[in-house]
């Protein structure tokens, strides 16, 4: 088997005992980039040399026998919404294009010192506003499964870098679902750990309160493995839990669901649902009682509201996050041209370095948050918003994790759901009520769609701090799938 | 164009003010508000700087621990009550100055409410009430380079520094003061005079209001003699003395009160005061008022101070300026005028640490608001701006105690440690002012004073011995004020053989 196929763990292994070095990964999986990238663009920014001299530095603190992670050494392709001092960072935004950070974020500090190689910066939809990655100012990525259709977003292009093994992991952000949706959609396992749980620091903002960074992999227990490397408390961010990361390995190792109890949400399913889609996540509830869980139906009625509620809140605090973004200190900076005052040359800049999704969003933002309207639309908001906190609470007492389809249909046509945003938003209809509790939640494959023959993810929930049970029973689901599938679902994809 | 301004006591007999004040203290933490770049004054341009206070894309806050504090011990100080739980929370607009285009302040949950701090004005005792206290950072400084008025306005380009962005500034609210009436400019003084002092006795700040670490906005409306209902108001900024403070209210008074009086109506506005003319000018309105979408700050925590912890801080409290002012009162012996007198002239302090420099409260007081106090006149400059130290008064007075100075002399030593030459032991050697206690040379001295003064000199043998203080005048004289008087006295007495 090439390097380029082989598990995170694996390849570390490898370049832990000698086996393979740091270098020759990494020469493998730039032969990737190059062949592929032309059909995907997964990244923003690549720089062949940067990555071998990352690679060879961490093969001489190996040689030194320093004491790395298990992952030291391993490549891994970056969400180009984290901050990197020696690579540039866009959140796919025109308005940064080029803008090279003077900081490191705190993901990518870990990243660096655990001896992860950045291969680097994965396309994105702008600053994270999207379901499709076709927001993206630079273009957007295409599926491995199907060129013509959409990676997932907003983290598309860490999504497809996976999937089309550019990169054996690579990071996410996770504001509505922009990991777990991309991550189904593509055949692979993408994890949302509890708010707090990672570090937002150097993460470019779009809604502080729900952006959370987490892993993606081709396996259960290479996501735990990334998970830990880049997770815990940080100083640096306040809403950053202090509390030891939950043992996300050995929950991933143990893969075991015997006596668990596990909820169906019985909101999500119906209308709107791809037979396909429901077909597959049934299957998965009847494999999880074959495994010995005991699985019931359990009510959130509060998840209904949880799109709106989101569609408030998501916004309104972009609209202050993005304010910052006015030509002055970095970035973008139109029509200086000597007559102009500070006040305009910020509103033609900002016309022009922001795509209309983003405007879309800053415009529901303010308005939400106007004087005389704060209480019916913001205020409202943060109400479902501990509704469904509570709902959760509730059901995390029936249960020991939830689970449902991680997006109602599998991945749409490139172009298809462009021009409809409120049809795009529905992608993350699954997946937003977690982010708005601030609880666990990961997306692990469950098959593919009859009609379509593109991959479904399976969601699972756990409580706030309970990130290893994500783990636990997505490594569960995975190796009973994979034993029924002859091994992993990526396998079934075409070749690029 | 200039305001028609109502002479004063005009204004005040058809109006009465309705005053109020905020304002902004910028603490002396170490590092500021939101991240651990230094707060020092005067550094170079953009030096004080890093990613979360430039607002680098990826930046976030965390709370200076040591701003909470200090904006809890103020709220205790103005007898405030202080929130179990309380946030942050972003306000919203647009300027080159303010890197995030949002500031971190608070909004409807202030971390200190509802206080009152006393002050004294004409011998009575105003209670001022708080309304909030809470705590924010501070913006960049523009500089309008070109243009006529130095505002950004026609301005030819303007220069940015953001060593100030971040440095954490405590915003004190009074509720609206009325009934203040005629004494409405001395109370709004008053006021700010004594939340200086309370800062500066917690140590909390340099409230320096000429460098900007406290600055008063200064609210004033007016309504007719009678009425019920408050007038618009007008937000004076830029008060940057506590003479600007009260000059400030009174033009304001006397620029409204032409208005109406004249059938006009009051913009509510905010206006600039002029420390050169003493009249404000007209700034931003505020009739369109600005929307500010305030929303809890989501990248902080919300503040739950540990009662305990308050209690702590409470208990540990220094004491307070008005009441230390009576407890040096009691101890010093003074007259509530000669209080006021030391206060309003802000010689307290001055006064305080010469006693503690080891001088008699009297001593103290007498050169402070007497000698000096008429030469910061002369000079047209502050007691605490002249260059002399309450520890070189305290030295001056030892001297006068020992008998090697008498206070002609002494008045000479403090001129000549006013004009920098030295401490006041440089200057009675360089000056050669010791009092001659030598009994030979003066013994010399009032000889030929006896010999000049034959007639009062047989008076005084004659038993007429208040007549000595002619020849203790001319023996005075004689040594160009350096003769000690008493011994004087006492040697011509001895000389001329009579005995008290
Ligand atoms: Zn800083």
């Amino acid at each position: 088997m090439s390097l380029i196929h082989k598990t995170a763990a694996e390849l570390g292994r490898l370049i832990a005992t000698g086996e393979t070095s740091s270098v020759e990964v990494a020469q493998a999986h730039l032969d990737r980039i190059a062949a592929v990238e032309p059909k995907v663009h997964a990244f923003l920014h690549v720089d062949p040399d940067g990555v071998l001299a990352q690679a060879r530095a961490v093969d001489e603190r190996l040689a030194a026998g320093e004491r790395l992670g298990p992952l030291a050494g391993v490549p891994i392709a970056h969400k180009d919404v984290f901050t990197t001092a020696d690579m540039p960072t866009t959140a796919g935004s025109k308005i940064l294009e080029g803008w090279r950070p003077p900081y490191d974020a705190t993901v990518t500090q870990r990243l660096r010192a655990a001896g992860l190689v950045i291969l680097g910066k994965t396309n994105l939809d702008e600053f994270a506003m999207g379901s499709s990655t076709e927001n993206s100012a630079y273009g957007p990525t295409r599926n491995p499964w199907d060129l013509t259709r959409i990676p997932g977003g907003s983290s598309g292009g860490a999504s497809a870098s996976v999937a089309a093994y550019e990169a054996p992991l690579s990071t996410g952000t996770d504001t509505g679902g922009s990991i777990r949706q991309p991550a189904a959609v593509t055949g692979i396992v993408g994890m949302k750990p509890t708010y707090g749980g990672s570090s937002r620091y150097g993460l470019i903002a779009f809604a502080s309160s729900l952006d959370t960074p987490g892993p993606f992999a081709r396996n259960v227990l290479d996501a735990a493995l990334l998970h830990e490397a880049f997770s815990g408390h940080d100083p640096m961010d306040s809403t950053s839990i202090d509390a030891p990361v939950p043992p996300v390995v050995e929950a991933a190792r143990q893969a075991s669901v015997d006596g668990l109890r596990i909820g169906v949400v019985k909101e999500f399913g119906g209308d709107g649902y791809q037979p396909g889609v429901l077909a597959r996540f049934q299957e998965a509830v009847d494999l999880l009682e074959s495994l010995g869980a005991k699985v019931v139906e359990v009510s959130c009625p509060s998840f209904t509201y949880a799109l709106p509620a989101y569609y408030l809140i998501a916004p309104s605090e972009c609209s202050s996050n993005l304010a910052r973004f006015d030509a002055m200190r970095y970035g973008l900076r139109v029509g200086d041209d000597g007559t102009r005052s500070a006040e305009e040359v910020m509103a033609l800049t900002r016309a022009a370095g922001f795509g209309p999704e983003v405007k879309r969003r800053i415009m529901l933002g303010t308005y939400a948050l106007s004087s005389g309207y704060y209480d019916a639309y913001y205020g409202s908001a943060q109400k479902v918003r501990t509704l469904i906190a509570r709902d959760f609470e509730a059901a995390f007492h029936q249960v020991d994790v939830l689970i449902s389809p991680t997006t109602p249909t599998t991945a749409f046509p490139i172009g298809e759901r462009a021009d409809d945003p409120m049809a795009m938003y529905l992608a993350d209809l699954c997946t937003i009520p977690s982010n708005l509790a601030g609880n666990a939640a990961i997306s692990v494959p469950c098959g593919r769609a009859d009609e379509d023959g593109l991959p479904v993810g399976l969601q699972i929930m756990a409580p706030v701090l309970g990130d290893d049970r994500c783990y636990r029973v997505g490594a569960a689901v995975e190796k009973a799938f994979e034993d029924r599938w002859g091994g992993p679902l990526l396998k079934e994809a075409p070749a690029l | 164009m200039t305001d028609t301004l109502m002479p004063y006591d005009e204004a005040l007999a058809q109006f009465e003010p309705v005053l109020g004040l905020e304002t902004h203290v910028e603490l002396g933490t170490v590092s500021k508000m939101f991240c651990g770049c230094p707060t020092a004054f005067g550094a170079p341009p953009n030096t004080h700087v890093c990613p979360v206070c430039l607002a680098l894309p990826g930046s976030l806050p965390t709370a200076n621990e040591m701003a909470i504090e200090s904006t809890i011990r103020i709220g205790l100080a103005l007898n405030c009550s202080i929130a179990g739980w309380c946030r942050f929370a972003r306000k919203n607009y647009f300027y080159p100055d303010m890197p995030k285009n949002y500031q971190i302040s608070q909004y409807d949950e202030p971390l200190c409410f509802d206080g009152y701090l006393d002050v004294e004005v004409d011998g009575r005792t105003v209670r001022i009430e708080i309304e909030r206290v809470h705590l924010e950072e501070d913006t960049g400084k523009s500089t309008h380079v070109g243009g006529a008025t130095g505002r950004i306005q026609g301005a030819d380009y303007s220069i940015v520094d953001y060593n100030r962005a971040g440095i954490p500034l405590v915003e004190i609210v009074t509720k609206p003061i009325p009934g203040t009436d005629r004494l409405a400019p001395e109370v709004a003084r008053a006021y700010a005079t004594e939340l200086r002092e309370v800062m500066r006795s917690l140590g909390v700040s340099d409230v320096r209001m000429e460098e900007g670490s406290m600055r008063c906005d200064v609210n004033v409306s007016l309504m007719p003699r009678g009425a019920t209902e408050w007038g618009t108001r007008t937000e004076t900024k830029n008060v940057n003395s506590l003479r600007s403070v009260e000059r400030s209210v009174r033009s304001e008074i006397e620029r409204q009160a032409a208005i109406l009086a004249d059938g006009g109506r009051i913009v509510q506005e905010t206006r600039h005061f002029h420390e050169d003319t003493g009249l404000t000018t007209s700034g931003r309105s505020k009739e369109e008022a600005q929307d500010y979408r305030y929303f809890p700050e989501p990248d902080l925590v919300p503040i739950e101070p540990d009662p305990e912890w308050v209690a702590r801080l409470k208990a540990e409290l220094p004491e307070l300026p008005s009441v230390r002012r009576r407890r040096l009162q009691a101890d010093w012996g003074v007259s509530d005028l000669d209080m006021a007198a030391m206060h309003n002239a802000d010689a307290f302090v001055l006064v305080e640490a010469t006693v503690a420099a080891g001088a008699p409260a009297a001593d103290a007081r007498k050169w402070w608001m007497g000698e000096l106090a008429r030469r910061a006149n002369e000079a047209g400059t502050t007691l605490a701006a002249l260059p002399i130290t309450p520890a070189q008064i305290a030295r001056v007075t030892e001297l006068v105690a020992s008998g090697a100075l008498n206070d002609k002399l002494a008045r000479q030593v403090l001129e000549g440690v006013l004009a920098g030459e030295g401490s006041p032991d440089d200057v009675v050697a360089a000056r050669g002012l010791q009092i001659v206690n030598d009994d030979g040379e003066l013994s010399a001295i009032i000889d030929q004073v006896i010999a000049a003064n034959a007639d009062a000199a047989d008076k005084i043998r004659g038993g007429k011995i208040a007549a000595v203080g002619a020849l203790v005048g001319g023996v005075m004289k004689a040594s160009r004020g350096k003769a000690d008087a008493g011994r004087a006295r006492q040697l011509i007495l001895d000389k001329l053989g009579v005995t008290e």
